[in-house]
């Protein structure tokens, strides 16, 4: 893992009326790491990522992205990072086929690259056969794995992934965190959200946030020594009590 | 979905302009005959023979009758005053009293029209006989029996001018509403955040989402067109590249406020209530129901905002009185003008980012 740079966040904030949703973060991604966003419910984490990946304006604060400024070149940003939404957001009513041309289409592939691209993931999925199907008839598990292949279609230098395995079963979690890896191994960067503490221990770093302070921020190996426990469980138990 | 696209409407517009035509039928008519001449019965005679009327009762007297009126047995009394015939010949003037059940207001101004009318034929009748009789003395009858009465246009037309009006309705709702709920549809299930994410350009996104419901609108004008001509035989007298040309950039117009909907609204439910909002009253502003030139002052200037009248006053130009491109100019380039408008305040308010 290098130590070059790949998102810069500084004193970011989010606010809703007069609720502050992110409140003054500021830490760094670095170029080919698995780092590991945690939080609990409502603490922030969506609506930071969302100003992460230039959906949603700063109240205050800066984030460079892939080298992008997200207050003033978003649409830059856009072009270099991937995004699953923790809402499954693909068009149901499309065929997996379908879906994938038209988002490989958005981002700009030729005729050619989406061909390819649709004959590699088809079978590095093992979707052979479900090609022509709706995507809105698949299993939840697949469907998940499916959005991942589409957000890494344009091969961006950071993808960002909102609790992408919620709601499926282990043996699929497994899989798609073995998907996660190959991917970060070619030099990508996985910015990844979570409620698995066990998916915690893969990542490289994580941060915990909690009510939309970023509270601590190590490898799990540093941070579990640190609050001289044995699970990253314990950790965000902790963590989260120290608060209340 | 789509053969309910497409057949619902067409089942509007064959009922609808069936039931909005303001046709009214068998008007129950009464009268009083106080003059019991030739004149008299040669007039009841004219309402007997019409179509519209059907002679329920003769009435002995005005009390009788306004109480049948008022039990809503009949819905017209005519009565005709003692000396009306005599009146006629040596004064050559006279007055007829009409009395019309007007709980529905709508019908009874247009059983006015039919009276007027059938009142009106006797008039010239009459008056050219007269002509004859006071041959030598060269006096010229201006109005010999003198009724209240406006003129309407010619009842037999309602449906030829309600087609294209509803022709206009169905095209509009349509497009507003597809598009509207189209988009607003993507924010609740997230494709839109998914599309937000791409680099995709605001106009491409946007272009490619309203062209299908453009090419969608001038679909259904042309099958309307062709249920126009073909099942009502409404004559299309001017240029019909004329009314593509108009409709495919009103259509601009529509779609533009479908996105502008959509992007201040969160669920469909909320752009189905303002897009029902606009709709209401573009409809009832536009002229297709009430004339325009009927409204009061204030809401005629209103009407100059709605995209919906220039429609209705220019299909109807074209189709039925054979405008040319010069007659509509002043109409299109207004709704030119509604389309830059709307569309660049859409495409501002549209954000990729919020
Ligand atoms: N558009 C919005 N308007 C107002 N409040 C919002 C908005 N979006 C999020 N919030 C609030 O901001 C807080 C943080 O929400 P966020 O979705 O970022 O949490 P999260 O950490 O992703 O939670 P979860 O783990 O449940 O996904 C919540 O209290 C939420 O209600
Ligand atoms: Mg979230």
């Amino acid at each position: 893992m290098s130590q070059e740079k790949i998102i810069a966040v500084k004193n970011l904030s989010k606010k809703f009326g007069n609720f502050i949703a992110v409140n003054d973060i500021s830490f760094d991604v670095y170029k080919g790491e698995i780092f590991g966003f945690l939080g609990a419910n409502g603490a922030g984490k969506t609506t930071a990522m969302k100003m992460l990946i230039g959906i949603s304006k700063p109240t205050s604060g800066e984030a460079v992205v892939a080298d992008f400024d997200v207050n003033f070149q978003a649409e830059m940003v856009k072009k270099n990072i991937g995004y699953m939404s923790q809402k499954f957001s693909m068009y149901d009513d499309l065929t997996i086929k379908e879906n994938i041309t038209f988002f490989g289409g958005i981002y700009g592939l030729s005729r050619n690259q989406i061909k390819e691209k649709t004959a590699q993931l088809i079978s590095d999925l093992g979707l052979e056969n479900e090609l022509n199907k709706l995507v809105g008839d698949l299993p939840l598990g697949w469907k998940q794995k499916l959005s991942f292949s589409v957000a890494l279609l344009h091969e961006p230098k950071i993808v960002f992934l909102d609790e992408p395995t919620g709601g499926v079963d282990p043996i699929t979690r497994r899989q798609f965190w073995e998907m996660i890896y190959a991917e970060a191994h070619k030099g990508t960067t996985i910015f990844v959200t979570t409620h698995y503490m066990d998916e915690a221990e893969y990542c490289d770093r994580v941060s915990i946030m909690v009510e939309g302070k970023i509270e601590a921020l190590e490898s799990p190996k540093n941070l579990k020594q640190q609050y001289k426990v044995t699970s990253m469980n314990e950790v965000f138990l902790k963590l989260a009590r120290n608060v209340e | 979905m789509l053969p309910i696209l497409f057949v619902l409407p067409f089942v509007q517009l064959l009922i609808l302009s069936n039931a909005a035509s303001f046709e009214v039928k068998n008007i129950r008519f009464s009268y009083i005959d106080q003059d019991h001449s030739k004149a008299s019965r040669e007039l009841i005679s004219k309402f007997q023979a019409s179509d519209y009327f059907n002679i329920v009762e003769n009435f002995a007297s005005k009390k009788e009758a306004n109480l049948q009126m008022q039990k809503g047995k009949v819905d017209v009394i005519l009565e005709i005053p003692n000396h009306f015939e005599r009146n006629l010949l040596t004064d050559k003037k006279t007055n007829l009293s009409v009395s019309i059940n007007a709980i529905d207001g709508a019908a009874a101004g247009i059983e006015n029209v039919y009276i007027s009318q059938i009142i009106n034929s006797f008039n010239q009748k009459i008056r050219s006989q007269l002509y004859q009789y006071n041959d030598a003395s060269y006096i010229q009858p201006q109005s010999i029996i003198s009724i209240p009465s406006f003129w309407y246009n010619n009842t037999l037309n309602y449906k030829t001018l309600m087609v294209p009006g509803i022709l206009v309705l169905l095209v509009t709702m349509i497009s507003l509403f597809l598009s509207a709920m189209n988009i607003v549809r993507e924010k609740e299930i997230g494709t839109l955040e998914q599309i937000n994410v791409t680099p995709i350009r605001k106009h491409q996104f946007i272009i490619g989402k309203l062209f299908p419901f453009w090419v969608l609108g001038l679909v259904i004008l042309t099958v309307g067109l062709l249920i126009a001509k073909l099942v009502f035989n409404i004559p299309i007298l001017g240029n019909i590249g004329l009314i593509y040309l108009f409709t495919s950039i009103y259509l601009l117009v529509v779609l533009g406020i479908g996105l502008l909907v959509s992007n201040y609204t969160e669920t469909q439910q909320q752009a189905m209530f303002i897009a029902w909002f606009f709709m209401v009253i573009f409809i009832l502003m536009s002229g297709l129901f009430t004339p325009i030139e009927s409204m009061p002052d204030w809401a005629q200037q209103i009407t100059l905002f709605n995209p919906i009248r220039y429609f209705v006053e220019i299909i109807r130009m074209v189709m039925l009185k054979g405008a040319t491109f010069s007659d509509i100019t002043k109409p299109f380039s207004i709704i030119v003008f509604y389309a830059i408008i709307i569309n660049s305040l859409a495409v501002w308010s549209y954000k990729k980012n919020n």
